[in-house]
């Protein structure tokens, strides 16, 4: 029903910018999850959607309608609270209608609504009770209940399951995606920190930076494969990608990295210019993309196990890192193996799955693209 | 300056005494019945003593003067009230049948639930509107400083401010009345204002709020802080209007902290004595019962037996209130 549009938006609290050059579109029936660390303005950014927070600057347009000065309840939105928002002296029915009785809704609608919105959500037999008396995945649900009923063409959620613990929070999370299959032509948008919910519930993830802008915007599997810069790199999948300082040795279609000057050289398979030989750049590889170098197989890197930790389907293993001083080298090897500590080991990784990003930390494969 | 250092003295002297007291008697206690004692059974005899005399000797000086100058004078109030004048003669209920059918008394009555209506409901009202506006405006607290300052005056020194607000000068000289300057220089009439019946109770009333604001702007405030800001923000989402927030969605929420702030008020008014006593003693259809108990009790020779009924009642009537905000603070305390 609603497609989203945001054009350069900023915040600016006082003179410090905590959000700029935010542009942005949504097409309608979208889940778009906003994703960043903390104090990157993901929140900030959804309650200026809300109209919750002022925009300084930019154009916020809700169905090609400007709507940087029209107030929350005008806006066709419905926003998930962290913390539920319940009003704490209402019954949960009362809850769901309240939005509706202040719009002066007739009697038989709001109860037509609400029981509809019970109903998907299992609530009928709460309707009496008061939020107190609920457990958190109930006390949610009700939130997310009072927003459907307020039937609205965006659906807010902000970070909507931290305050739950972690089994109620994977079956709400399937909740979610449920509720998103039901209503498709619904747009929704979802700020969290957690990317596995990111990774599993967005059709698009934007992923939002300390530095208040957006990193990358895309489908979570073009996220996770072709990462635009080392933040969005080491932001999506765990544990992070290891990524270490190396300096370019031949340029070309594929190009030939070595960590020392000298040292031992490999290639990763993207393409460089001339100019680019003799300079500095970073090399990663994720850790579930390294394995142990089989004959045929071209090593990438030989160390010494530090740390073993058998987590049954995977073994983690932290290596010796290439330079002093810099974080151990992960990798995920599947299966249980029995690494001893201070053993030598030779890994490689497909050549796909290697990246290589220049001194700006921009991805090798996205520069002169955008 | 004399009065000065014989004042800091005798404070120096009590809180000696004081220490001398609590050390002296617990060496005392140790002296009589020592652990270190020549049997063992012995030695754990004399601890287990001392463990049970140790609370009292602490908590005795405290439970005497409270007992001397609390439950004594109540429990004596009662006595007095079955007795004569002169306190000789016990009459039965003699002095409430008196009560009952006396015109000062029903006027008091009447006076008094004129206040105990309108001072606890307009310091609330008040009390809760500044709080709420005053959390939005960068001079809140400013603002709330002042308001709240009347709270550190004595009543008898508000009653004296006020009493220049609505002085009266005769006709001929210059109104220094404040009130009085103002419906003058509106073109009216000066008023002698709190020697006309019925709405001079009101006057008075003001003074009280003026007072009483303060504290429940204070404590109200508090809580309102303490409401959740997303509630108001789904409510805001919800489509609701300022005035809709804070009636449907802040004020039921501090619904608790409302009621504790209006019957703290309501007790305070029952005792309500200073006020009427300075401004204008009861004259002109004035009267409440504490300044009624007040007259019978000191004034024209005074009656012990009626002066103590009076104030029998008045403890009557605040016992329950107190009770129940008593019973609802601790339970607030402990949380919900």
């Amino acid at each position: 029903m609603a497609s989203l549009k945001l054009t350069d938006i900023e915040k600016a609290y006082g003179v410090t910018k905590v959000l700029k050059n935010i542009n942005l579109e949504i097409e309608q029936g979208e889940f778009i999850v906003f994703v960043g660390p903390s104090g990157c303005g993901k929140s900030t950014l959804l309650r200026m959607i809300a109209g919750l927070e002022s925009i300084t600057g930019g154009d916020l347009q809700i169905d090609g309608q400007r709507m940087n000065e029209v107030p929350p309840s005008k806006r066709g939105i419905a926003m998930v609270f962290q913390t539920y928002a319940l009003y704490p002296h209402m019954t949960v029915y009362d809850n769901m209608a309240f939005g509706m009785k202040i719009a002066k809704a007739s009697k038989e609608e709001i109860h037509e609504r609400v029981s509809k919105a019970a109903d998907i959500l299992q609530l009928t037999p709460f309707l009496e009770r008061l939020p107190k008396a609920l457990s958190g995945g109930q006390r949610q649900r009700v939130a997310i209940g009072r927003a459907i009923v307020r039937d609205p063409k965006v659906f807010l959620f902000d970070e909507p399951l931290s305050n739950l613990d972690a089994a109620l929070r994977v079956a709400t999370r399937i909740e979610i995606a449920q509720l998103n299959e039901s209503m498709p032509d619904t747009t929704m948008i979802y700020v969290t920190h957690d990317q596995v919910e990111a990774m599993t519930l967005a059709d698009r993830i934007v992923v939002l930076s300390t530095r208040g802008i957006i990193e990358q915007c895309g489908a979570p599997m073009e996220l996770y494969e072709n990462p635009k810069n080392v933040f969005v790199a080491r932001f999506i999948g765990s544990p992070a990608m290891n990524v270490y300082d190396c300096k370019v040795m031949e340029t070309g279609e594929k190009t030939r990295v070595a960590f020392e000057e000298g040292g031992h050289s490999f290639t990763v398979n993207v393409p460089s210019t001339p100019d680019q030989k003799g300079k500095p750049a970073k090399f990663g590889v994720r850790p579930e993309d390294l394995r142990l170098c089989e004959d045929g197989d071209e090593p990438l890197y030989k160390c010494e196990v530090r740390i073993v930790e058998k987590l049954g389907e995977v073994t983690l293993l932290y290596l010796e890192p290439p330079h002093e001083g810099e974080e151990a080298l992960i990798a995920k090897i599947p299966g249980t193996h029995d690494f001893k500590r201070g053993e030598m080991v030779t890994l490689t990784a497909d050549d796909e799955k290697r990246h290589l990003f220049n001194e700006e930390e921009i991805s090798f494969r996205w520069i002169g693209k955008e | 300056m004399e009065q000065l250092a014989s004042a800091l003295g005798t404070v120096i002297v009590g809180v000696l005494a004081c220490v001398a007291y609590f050390y002296g008697s617990n060496w005392l206690l140790d002296r009589v019945f020592p652990a270190n004692a020549a049997s063992a059974e012995k030695g754990i005899k004399n601890l287990q003593i001392a463990h049970a005399v140790r609370p009292w000797l602490f908590l005795g000086p405290a439970l005497l003067t409270l007992g001397l100058y609390l439950v004594y004078p109540a429990l004596d109030s009662v006595r007095l009230s079955f007795y004569n004048s002169d306190s000789t003669q016990f009459v039965g209920l003699d002095n409430y049948v008196w009560l009952w059918f006396d015109d000062g008394f029903r006027q008091s009555m009447f006076n008094n639930m004129l206040w105990l209506i309108f001072v606890p409901a307009m310091s609330t009202f008040f009390g809760l509107v500044i709080a709420a506006l005053t959390d939005r405006i960068w001079w809140g607290n400013i603002a709330k400083s002042l308001i709240f300052m009347p709270m550190a005056i004595s009543f008898i020194g508000a009653s004296i401010i006020w009493k220049f607000v609505y002085e009266y000068r005769g006709e001929g000289s210059a109104q220094i009345g404040i009130l009085n300057a103002i419906v003058e220089a509106l073109g009216g009439d000066p008023q002698a204002w709190i020697t006309i019946p019925f709405w001079n109770n009101f006057f008075l009333m003001i003074i009280l709020v003026w007072i009483q604001t303060g504290f429940a702007m204070v404590i109200l405030s508090a809580a309102l802080r303490g409401i959740p800001e997303e509630t108001i923000e789904a409510a805001t989402i919800d489509g609701a209007n300022g005035v809709q927030i804070f009636f449907l969605i802040m004020v039921p929420q501090i619904w608790k902290t409302i009621a504790v702030v209006w019957t703290t008020i309501t007790i305070t008014v029952l005792k309500v004595f200073d006020i009427v006593f300075a401004m204008t003693n009861g004259q002109w259809d004035t009267q409440v019962l504490a300044n009624y108990m007040y007259d019978w009790m000191f004034r024209g020779g005074g009656d012990f037996g009626r002066g103590a009924t009076i104030a029998v009642i008045i403890m009557l009537l605040v016992v329950p209130i107190m009770i129940w905000n008593i019973r609802s603070a601790t339970r607030d305390s402990k949380g919900h």
